[in-house]
């Protein structure tokens, strides 16, 4: 555990040189230095408007996620649960897996209007199918023996679930909500990159026109930090659930 | 084909069919989107008419540069950080979390840095695909059975030939998977680039149609777009479940 920590650290260190390294490299004119874009940042998280576009992220993020596991649990689960639904759609599901999303934003924005609809339904269609497919393979590949034992001890169907169903395909589920939530995320930040008016996305984009280096790289700094650490604690989760099977 | 095969192309057949009836009955607005089978005429117009083939060839030569480079790059690193453990342990948590940043946001900064060109779009195909390159690299490499090792150091097989005969056969379903994310990832890199901000590319022009309301260009090359993708997509999908057959056959 202590030997991980140090490695972490380790790489932090390495990432941290490299970019100061690049900043002097390059100049200021492309790259900040890591000490200025933090400053950068903390000045902006003193003010109102920051927490306004923050907040405006966070809200239609939240209910993209929301709407991405639920959709993509219930959808994996009947797909998984009926085997031949499963593989009618299996393969459509990996071609709008791999289909460049971003080029369906203009149809959603025809859709929804310009908004936070828009940036829901975007962000939503990103994380669903991930958590789709990832739940679809945790029904299918479950051990038929387990239902099998269940049926000999005279589990009602309540305990089924409860006590074969969840406990085994819990570890794959919670790697597709994983999957799932960081491509959700990545959805409804290029909502915000393009044709948007308010969120953090929308922040880079105004800094990219009036070309302000060092709030480009506080906001994507950001941006990033939190990510990391959300998936960090959703894979230490993750090998946890994995592990204990 | 199989009898679920039949049934999907069904099912795919039956979306757009109850597309055109939605918008053919006006249920939802003409403005909002056009019938596929106008939208399949919008792309004949468009491919026969050539105004956009510098756009298209603009696009699959960037996407082939980020993917070629993603590829042999990737596979290089993957082979380097096998060889040297310490560098692998430490590089671990970073390509854990790799893809849960988005990478869309640096997109910016690549322009700040090399220009409005081709130049931040390859960058962004190849930062997109080449990690993905390398953990199934390392995957397939970490998969090579003990066995096969040993039965060639008994015959006395030097490194070329173990390379050639047993390393690459027993990696190549990962290779393989490795390859098929980098094209995905590298043309989704590629062309949201562009749609976000470039001056010439498929993504572009969609963003171009979109901003001026001509719903038919936009349209048509959306399918374009979509149809090329998938099209490429599930060949190797389809020839990359034939390898995994195979292996778990042998």
């Amino acid at each position: 555990m202590r030997a991980r920590l140090l490695n972490i650290v380790l790489l932090i260190a390495l990432l941290l040189g490299s970019w100061e390294a690049l900043h002097h490299l390059v100049g200021a004119i492309a790259i900040s230095s890591p000490a200025e874009t933090v400053q950068r940042l903390a000045a902006m998280m003193a003010t109102d408007s920051f927490w306004m576009h923050a907040r405006e992220t966070m809200w239609a993020f939240a209910q993209a996620l929301a709407i991405a596991l639920s959709g993509g649990l219930f959808i994996g689960l009947v797909l998984g649960g009926y085997r031949p639904a499963g593989t009618v759609f299996e393969p459509i599901l990996v071609a709008i897996y791999s289909v460049p999303k971003v080029t369906l934003y203009p149809v959603i924005l025809l859709i929804f209007g310009l908004g936070i609809s828009a940036k829901v339904a975007f962000g939503a269609i990103h994380g669903i199918v991930p958590v789709a497919m990832f739940t679809m393979n945790a029904v299918r590949s479950l051990n038929q023996t387990y239902l099998r034992a269940a049926r000999s001890m005279r589990l009602t169907p309540g305990q089924t679930a409860l006590r074969i169903l969840v406990p085994a395909t819990l570890p794959e589920i919670v790697t597709g909500f994983r999957v799932g939530f960081s491509l959700t995320l990545l959805g409804s930040l290029i909502g915000e990159l393009f044709a948007s008016q308010r969120g953090l996305g929308f922040l880079i984009m105004r800094a990219v026109n009036v070309y302000d280096v060092k709030t480009i790289f506080a906001v994507t700094l950001l941006i990033a930090v939190v990510a990391i650490i959300v998936n960090s604690a959703m894979l230490a989760l993750d090998q946890r659930l994995h592990r204990r099977l | 084909m199989s009898r679920y095969g039949w049934m999907r192309l069904g099912v795919i057949v039956a979306f757009f069919a109850s597309l055109e009836a939605v918008v053919r009955l006006g249920v939802v607005k003409r403005t909002t989107m056009i019938p596929p089978t106008e939208m399949a005429r919008a792309l004949v117009d468009i491919l026969a008419g050539g105004q956009l083939n510098d756009d298209i060839v603009a696009t699959l030569a960037t996407v082939l540069v980020a993917l070629v480079g993603a590829v042999t790059t990737g596979f290089a690193m993957g082979v380097l950080l096998h060889a040297m453990r310490p560098a692998r342990r430490l590089l671990d948590p970073l390509f854990a979390s790799y893809y849960a940043v988005p990478h869309f946001v640096f997109y910016p900064v690549f322009i700040v840095l090399f220009g409005m060109n081709r130049v931040p779009l390859v960058i962004l195909g190849y930062l997109f695909a080449v990690v993905a390159m390398i953990i199934n690299t390392l995957n397939g490499l970490d998969r090579i059975p003990r066995v096969l090792l040993k039965v060639a150091r008994t015959n006395r097989m030097g490194p070329l030939a173990t390379a050639w005969y047993v390393v690459l056969p027993s990696t190549a379903p990962y290779l393989f998977t490795g390859i098929k994310l980098a094209v995905a990832y590298s043309f989704i890199g590629v062309i949201a680039g562009e749609f976000i901000l470039s001056g010439a590319g498929i993504g572009h022009q969609l963003a171009f149609a979109y901003d001026n309301f001509d719903s038919r260009t936009m349209y048509g090359l959306l399918l374009f777009i979509l149809t090329l993708v998938t099209v490429v997509n599930m060949s190797l999908w389809s020839y990359e479940q034939k390898l995994l057959r195979r292996r778990s056959r042998g």
